[in-house]
């Protein structure tokens, strides 16, 4: 059995990280810091922590304000209200001016659970995917975001980094590599392929495991990055296996699903099943039985792939 | 620089000249709100601020945020003016492939600190400029304009909270109140009186001048830039939308509305004749 770990307490402990090699990293919240985990920031910099209290777009302008002056900026809220409530604070100040913004943020999907719709993001990866100059991370464990987060301090620029509330499995080993628009292959296969982001990598794998009960060998794609995307990994599996399934935790419009069949469609047509929500709201419920009424399980992911698999010419 | 009145006459006229011609020729714009500012930008930037520019981002320069975006021409009036970049770009303005976008771009014209258009968010930007400042212990202030229609947009609020909290007493801001928006008198589309009071209660401190009168604005810029206290500092500058061209003064439509080619001709030469009455 793996470890358990959530994404954004991966989050806390490499902002510390990050911020002890950089002075120059600050850290903005709006009043969600004990959920978000810069509290753990806070404590060991306190000079470099701003709380706004519950006011998302002054968030986004003043981590703007910040960037300007040099500033590596970290802001964070819960998805909906980091990306939702601030887009056009992200899309015209901070985006537009390709500013050195880290939007990262936690309670990203439906997993959020019993706090219900209000508190499910199931459009933040869209919506931030479509804003030009930003890039989109969706890490699958603890981890990856850990690797994400440092990463994102290297690279200049404003990013969207989209974390869960829940603990999840750590499914990457330490020795995997994470580089900002470089997929990874976390298992080969000929007759269809998996491309997943964020918790649903690891329904992928078991996703996998079901099928070779049936003889059905898939390949999964831990596709990290939203945007850039990784294209040349698409078009390689794309090649190898004539049909492919994406699985996220976000509507099915616009997310990776809609990535993916954007690159498909332009460059390589071929049979795509699209798992996540189907353009509906959520509700309260234990996250568990919310991925099932919602059709986010490995057996949705097994259900789409021999769906593909029969499409196949 | 001193104060000197004559000179910021002189100047505030002959940057007119440039505003009504770079907006005649681009055949858009917005004249009215571009000429209200001008007298408060004209003594902020000849005057008060330290800024260098021949080197536009160098790192302790005054900062300043044009809230109200669509007052570029302004701005990039003065910034061409000083040598920010050259007086050749002006006729620009508006055009495919020019730097001078219809609202100010940080990428694209030195001397803008931060790009600006969407109203209600540029002093929020100020706070995170004034906050970084307090954090590299760093003698810089941050100035910002507002326009009086935009204190309509709640993040305003957002942000003259959080600076009164965080007790940014190196940020200073005018409100040009000019009393008009796009759609009418401000207080009859959605009434922001009284200004004064509720920055106030905010927890800044206030000064109500004329925002057309060279002495009170100097004063009011310096009063504001030398706070010490704690307290962020507004300035409510009564101005007169599209000062200084007969035919735009208080008329709602020039808000958005470039002249015609004749109307331009003779905005131009009745500031060129005010201008020949100042002593030069």
């Amino acid at each position: 059995m793996s470890e358990l770990k959530a994404t954004r307490d991966a989050y806390g402990e490499a902002l510390v990280e990050a911020g002890k090699n950089n002075e120059n990293i600050v850290v903005v919240d709006a009043d969600l810091s004990a959920s978000t985990k810069t509290a753990k920031f806070r404590k060991h910099f306190p000079d470099r922590f701003f709380n706004v209290g519950v006011a998302e777009q002054n968030l986004i302008d003043i981590a703007a304000g910040l960037s300007t002056c040099g500033k590596i900026v970290f802001a964070s809220s819960f998805a909906l209200f980091a990306t939702g409530r601030p887009w056009e604070q992200i899309r015209n100040t901070v985006a537009y001016s390709n500013l050195n913004v880290k939007i990262v943020a936690s309670h990203g999907g439906i997993s959020v659970g019993a706090d219900g719709s209000s508190h499910q993001s199931l459009e933040d990866i869209a919506i931030m995917r479509v804003v030009p100059n930003m890039k989109v991370v969706v890490p699958c464990d603890a981890n990856e975001s850990y690797q994400a987060v440092l990463s994102a301090v290297a690279v200049p620029g404003p990013f969207y980094i989209r974390l869960g509330r829940e603990k999840v499995p750590v499914i990457t080993g330490s020795g995997n590599e994470f580089r900002v628009g470089k997929a990874n292959v976390l298992k080969d296969g000929s007759d269809v392929t998996i491309i997943a982001c964020g918790i649903m990598v690891d329904s992928a794998m078991k996703a996998a495991d079901i099928l070779a009960k049936d003889g059905l060998k898939a390949a999964v794609i831990d596709m990290h990055t939203i945007k850039p995307i990784d294209t040349e990994i698409i078009m390689k599996y794309a090649e190898k296996t004539g049909c492919v399934v994406t699985a996220e935790e976000h509507n099915v419009i616009g997310g990776l699903g809609g990535a993916v069949c954007e690159f498909l469609s332009e460059n390589h047509p071929l049979p795509v099943y699209r798992v996540g929500t189907r353009d509906c709201f959520g509700q309260s419920g234990e996250p568990v039985s919310l991925l099932q009424k919602y059709g986010m399980t490995p057996q949705d992911i097994c259900e789409g792939a021999k769906k593909v698999i029969k499409m196949k010419r | 620089m001193k104060f000197d009145e004559e000179f910021l006459k002189r100047k505030a006229a002959e940057l007119r000249l440039d505003i009504v011609e770079m907006i005649t020729r681009a055949g858009s714009g917005h004249p009215g709100g571009s000429l209200s500012a001008l007298d408060l930008l004209a003594v902020l930037y000849y005057c008060i601020m330290n800024i260098k520019p021949e080197k536009p981002v160098w790192k302790d320069r005054d900062r300043f945020v044009l809230s109200k975006g669509h007052a570029a021409p302004a701005i990039y009036s003065i910034l061409s003016d000083m040598g920010f970049f050259s007086k050749k770009e002006l006729p620009g303005l508006r055009r495919i492939g020019s730097i001078l976008q219809g609202h100010p771009d940080m990428r694209k014209v030195p001397g803008i600190d931060i790009s600006t258009g969407s109203l209600g968010q540029g002093l929020s930007v100020a706070v995170g400029m004034a906050l970084a400042g307090k954090l590299d212990a760093k003698d810089y202030k941050v100035y910002a304009l507002l326009g009086d229609g935009e204190l309509q947009e709640g993040q305003v609020w957002e942000a003259a909270m959080a600076a009164a909290h965080y007790k940014l007493d190196n940020l200073a801001i005018a409100v040009d109140n000019n009393g008009l928006q796009i759609d009418g008198k401000i207080e009859e589309v959605m009434n922001p009186y009284p200004i004064e009071d509720k920055f106030l209660s905010f927890g800044w401190k206030i000064k109500s001048i004329d925002g057309h009168d060279f002495a009170e604005i100097f004063d009011a810029w310096e009063w504001a830039g030398s706070s010490k206290d704690g307290k962020p500092s507004a300035i409510i500058a009564k101005t007169v939308k599209g000062k200084g061209v007969y035919f735009m003064e208080n008329v709602v439509e020039f808000h958005g509305k470039a002249p015609t080619p004749e109307e331009g001709k003779d905005a131009l030469a009745k500031i060129k004749e005010a201008l020949g009455k100042i002593k030069p």
